[in-house]
Formats: C-alpha cells, sequence, structure tokens
C-alpha cells in the first residue's frame, strides 16, 4: 500500500479485448514482455495466466475494453504491468467477486480471485454502471 | 472461423495433442468433438497431450476436467499427459487442482495407464 506507483520503463502497448481472437492476442503481448524482463519461468506463466483470465472477464463481464501493457520500475526493480479497462456493469458487490468459487456467470469462480494470488501487485477498481480496472504486475525477482 | 484441434485414433484411443495458443471457442468445440468421437469410434481411451501448452487458465483447466467426466461416462478413460511443471505450479495457485483427472508424464505413460485399465476391464468382462 505504501509502496511508490510503478513507474513505466519504455513503451507502453494497448490492445482491444473484443473478441477471443484478442483474448489469444493480449496473452502473447503479455507473454513476450515476460520474456523481456526475464521472469522465471514460473512467474512467466504465472502472470500470462493471470492475464489470460481478467482478459477473459474484461470480454465476457465487461463487455469488452482494452488491455494497456508494459514494462515499469520500482526503485531498482523492473517488472510487467497489464491493465485491463471496461466500461461495463461494474462490480456491485467486490468481496463477493474476489471469493473463490463464486461467479455471477457460469464460469469457475476462480478468475479474479485466482490471478490476484498469481501476481505480485494487484489493484482493482470499479464503479456500478461505470466499469472496471484492473491492473496487475509481477515483478523480476 | 476458429480452427479445430485433430484427434487421432490409435486402436482404441483418441489422441489429441494440443500444438497451438487456444481460443476459447476452440477449447469449447474440442469437448463436443472428442464426446462425438468417443460415441463413433467406441473408443477406450483418450489422451490429451499438453507438452506444447503454455497456461492452462481456469476455462482449459474447466475443459480438462468436464471432458475427464464426459468420457468417463461414455465408458472411456481420459488422461492428460506432458503438463509442465510451471503449469502444475500455477494451476494448483490459482484453486484449480484437477482432482478428477488422472495425469501422466509422457504420453508413453500416458499410453500405459490406459493399456493396463482398460485389460482390467477385458478380463473382468465374461
Amino acid at each position: 500500500m505504501t509502496a511508490p506507483p510503478p513507474v513505466p520503463e519504455g513503451e507502453q502497448q494497448s490492445v482491444p479485448v473484443r473478441s477471443n481472437d484478442d483474448v489469444v492476442r493480449a496473452r502473447q503481448l503479455v507473454r513476450a514482455l515476460a520474456q523481456r524482463c526475464k521472469l522465471s519461468l514460473v512467474d512467466q506463466t504465472k502472470l500470462v495466466t493471470a492475464a489470460s483470465e481478467l482478459a477473459r472477464n474484461t470480454l465476457v463481464y465487461g463487455g469488452g475494453g482494452v488491455m494497456r501493457t508494459g514494462l515499469v520500475r520500482r526503485d531498482s526493480r523492473l517488472g510487467v504491468t497489464a491493465v485491463f479497462e471496461d466500461h461495463g456493469p461494474g462490480i456491485p458487490d467486490l468481496d463477493l467477486a474476489l471469493t473463490d468459487g463464486w461467479t455471477s456467470g457460469s464460469g469457475l469462480g476462480l478468475g479474479l480471485s485466482g490471478a490476484r494470488r498469481l501476481v505480485d501487485d494487484f489493484v482493482l477498481d470499479t464503479e456500478v454502471g461505470r466499469g472496471t480496472l484492473v491492473s496487475v504486475t509481477k515483478w523480476a525477482r | 472461423m476458429t480452427e479445430r484441434v485433430p484427434i487421432l485414433k490409435i486402436g482404441d484411443v483418441l489422441l489429441v495433442s494440443i500444438q497451438v495458443d487456444l481460443e476459447d471457442q476452440t477449447v469449447l468445440d474440442l469437448q463436443d468433438d472428442l464426446a462425438a468421437r468417443i460415441l463413433a469410434t467406441s473408443a477406450r481411451g483418450v489422451v490429451i497431450d499438453i507438452t506444447a501448452v503454455e497456461i492452462v487458465d481456469s476455462f482449459v483447466g474447466r475443459m480438462l476436467a468436464t471432458t475427464a467426466a464426459i468420457s468417463r461416462m461414455l465408458d472411456a478413460e481420459t488422461v492428460v499427459v506432458g503438463m509442465r511443471p510451471a503449469v502444475a505450479i500455477t494451476l494448483v495457485e490459482l484453486g484449480l487442482s484437477l482432482g478428477g483427472v488422472r495425469t501422466a508424464l509422457g504420453l508413453e505413460k500416458g499410453l500405459e495407464m490406459l493399456g493396463r485399465s482398460s485389460d482390467g476391464r477385458r478380463s473382468a468382462r465374461p
């Protein structure tokens, strides 16, 4: 909470998340950055899996949106951030949405709660009727 | 529009080797195709090779679990082979332990596993 916000390092890329195809593309983009950042193989896999869950949420629950991603730096550490933003219905009960196994749709209810466990930093900002923004970061060790 | 994952038949086993970055619709199609092929071929086993799969998220994980359950009801056993260690670690942390899915480290082990269980079933029959 008290850590300074990560500073963008180099170019940030933005891709639409409007189809199943886009979810695959978002995943590939995050994977390429994770490799560039030299995350360990396990950390790469965790981050890309989290990105996949969140991109699907943006598409299915948010009605589509965008993902912005890029390398970031905090102090001397390099990391990868991915931000998912939609202007969908928002999440009325955040505690519930972050509970394992709870879903408002037909999924397993592991997307949001699972993604949070897979990353180092997880920020969620949502407002009913306005949309949802989820930002995740994984830091190189 | 979406590509389909090929299903190969070797004896009474269906073999699926996933070589593409899976789109959700491809995953759903595969699940349906497999059920249909089990019926059409009276297959006794299904091997799903995920050696080339870099991530298994909750959607793909659910497909593996559902496919195992469906094939069991159609009298076929499913074995998932070749899961990468990083994928296994991530799945458990995600909260999916795939309890109902049998796994083997490699294709050979998976086929062996199915061979043993189908022999067992055969000899148990009159």
